[in-house]
C-alpha cells in the first residue's frame, strides 16, 4: 500500500527451531507481542526492510502532497481551499514523524532523501497519477486515503515501536482526510450540478483501479510477505485489505449515485464479501517502475524542492553556529 | 549531490491542557533550539496538543542501555510488599 513492493531477503521464512539462539529470542519476542525499541538487538535484515518499508512510506507521506497541493490554489471556496491546505500540511507532518523513526535505525535523513531522489527508493504507485479537476480532490480523500486508513489502523500494532507510535498519532489525525474527501464527493455527486455529477464519476473511474493497487501484488505474487508478517511489520495481506476496501466503499459509491467502473463487481452471498475485477497489474508494474503518467515531474519537483532549499538549510546551520559561538565568547 | 551538514535532532516533549507532565511525542531536526520549538509547534501542536514544549537535542539524552533491563529493575521485582495489596485488611475498615 504506502509501501507496496518491499523487497525482502527472497528467502522464506525460517522455523524457530532452525534460528540461531539470538534470533530465536528475537522471534518470541515479537510472536509474544513485545515491541522492539530503537536500540534493541535485532537481525540485519529485519532493520533493512524496515527501513525500506518506512522509507517508503514515508516518502508516499511527502510526495502525496504534490496531487493535491496542485489544487491549494484553484480550490472552489476560501473554505476547501483552508482545509486542503490543513490536509496537505499533516501530510508534510506524517512523512516527518516516520523519517524521525526511521532515523532511529541508523539511516539518516539526507541517505533517505537520497535514495529517494535517485530513485533506489520508491514511494506509493497512486502519486503517478494526475488530479485533473477538483473532484479529484474529493476522489483522493475518499480513496486514497480510505486506503492508506485501512493499512494503517493495524500498523499501530506492529512490532517496531518507534513505528507502531508514529502510525497512532497518524490515525488519529488520518480520519479527517477522509472526510473532508467524501465531503467534496457529497457536494459534486449528490447535491451538485448535471456537469459536477459527470466529474464526480469521471474522478472515481480514474481512481478506482488505481487505488485497488494501493495494497500491492495479490498474494500468490506477493514474495515478501510472509517473513514481513512474521515479524509484525506487515499485518495483513495485501488481498485482505483489498477485500476490505472494496467491501466498506461500494456501499459509500452507492450513497453518492456512482457507478464502480467494473462490470464484474457483484455481491457474493456466500462470502458475504463483493467479487470484483482485479486491477491491471502489468500498469501497476510500469508504474511502480517508473513509467507512469506522472512519475518524472513527481521526482522532479522532489529534487527541485531539495536544491532549492539548500541555501536555507545551509544558512540556518551558519547561522546557528554563529549564534553559539557569540555565546560562548561572551562567556 | 553535496554532502550537506544536516540539523541535529531533537526529542520534543509536550505538556497537554490538563496538568499532566511533559511527555515525549516524538522528534525533529533543527538548527537550534528557538527553531526546534518552532518546528515543534508545526509539526506536533497542529490540534492544539499543547500549552507547553521542551525541546532537547538528542546527544545530550543518557539512556539506560537495554541489556540492563534485568539488573536494573531486578531489585523491585521482589518487593511485592511496595503494593497496597499486599496488605490484606478487614472490610470493616471500610477502603483505604
Amino acid at each position: 500500500m504506502y509501501a507496496q513492493m518491499v523487497k525482502s531477503t527472497g528467502k522464506g521464512v525460517q522455523p524457530l527451531e532452525e534460528m540461531g539462539p539470538q534470533d530465536r529470542a528475537f522471534q518470541e519476542r515479537i510472536d509474544r507481542g513485545e515491541k522492539i525499541e530503537p536500540k534493541d538487538w535485532m537481525p540485519d535484515a529485519y532493520r533493512k526492510n524496515l527501513i525500506r518499508q518506512m522509507g517508503q512510506h514515508a516518502h508516499s507521506e511527502i510526495v502525496g502532497q504534490l496531487p493535491e497541493g496542485n489544487w491549494i490554489t484553484r480550490a472552489p471556496t476560501l473554505e476547501r481551499k483552508a482545509n486542503l491546505l490543513a490536509k496537505v500540511q499533516d501530510e508534510a507532518g506524517h512523512g516527518l514523524y516516520i523519517y524521525c523513526a526511521a532515523e532511529t535505525l541508523g539511516i539518516s535523513r539526507d541517505e533517505l532523501f537520497e535514495q529517494l531522489h535517485s530513485g533506489k527508493m520508491k514511494y506509493s504507485s497512486i502519486f503517478n497519477y494526475p488530479t485533473l479537476t477538483w473532484a479529484d480532490m474529493g476522489a483522493v480523500g475518499w480513496l486514497v486515503d480510505g486506503a492508506a486508513i485501512m493499512n494503517q489502523v493495524p500498523l499501530q500494532r506492529t512490532s517496531f515501536g518507534p513505528y507502531a507510535r508514529a502510525m497512532v498519532r497518524i490515525c488519529k489525525e488520518e480520519s479527517f482526510h477522509q472526510r473532508q474527501g467524501y465531503h467534496i464527493m457529497i457536494q459534486m455527486a449528490k447535491e451538485g450540478t448535471a456537469d459536477q455529477k459527470r466529474m464526480a464519476q469521471d474522478a472515481f473511474n480514474r481512481f478506482w483501479y488505481p487505488a485497488l493497487m494501493m495494497f500491492g501484488p495479490s498474494d500468490k505474487d506477493s514474495v515478501h510477505s510472509a517473513q514481513s508478517m512474521a515479524w509484525k511489520i506487515k499485518m495483513n495481506t495485501n488481498d485482505e485489505l483489498r477485500q476490505k476496501f472494496v467491501d466498506e466503499t461500494v456501499p459509500q459509491a452507492e450513497y453518492l449515485g456512482l457507478t464502480v467502473p467494473d462490470e464484474h463487481l457483484k455481491f457474493n452471498d456466500e462470502t458475504g464479501h463483493y467479487d470484483f475485477s482485479e486491477p491491471d497489474w502489468d500498469e501497476f508494474m510500469d508504474v511502480i517502475s517508473g513509467n507512469g503518467p506522472c512519475n518524472t515531474d513527481r521526482l522532479e519537483a522532489r529534487k527541485k524542492a531539495w536544491n532549492d532549499g539548500a541555501w536555507v538549510r545551509e544558512g540556518m546551520m551558519a547561522h546557528a553556529d554563529k549564534k553559539a559561538q557569540r555565546k560562548l565568547a561572551a562567556e | 549531490m553535496t554532502k550537506s551538514k544536516e540539523w541535529p535532532l531533537w526529542e520534543i516533549f509536550i505538556r497537554g491542557q490538563h496538568g499532566m507532565s511533559h511527555r515525549h511525542v516524538g522528534s525533529l531536526h533543527a538548527s537550534d533550539a528557538e527553531h526546534a520549538i518552532k518546528n515543534a509547534r508545526d509539526v506536533y501542536t497542529r490540534r492544539n496538543e499543547g500549552v507547553s514544549i521542551w525541546a532537547v537535542e538528542a546527544k545530550d539524552i543518557s539512556a539506560s542501555s537495554p541489556s540492563d533491563k534485568g539488573p536494573l529493575y531486578d531489585p523491585a521485582r521482589d518487593k511485592i510488599y511496595r503494593h497496597p495489596t499486599f496488605y490484606v485488611l478487614p472490610e470493616e475498615a471500610g477502603n483505604m
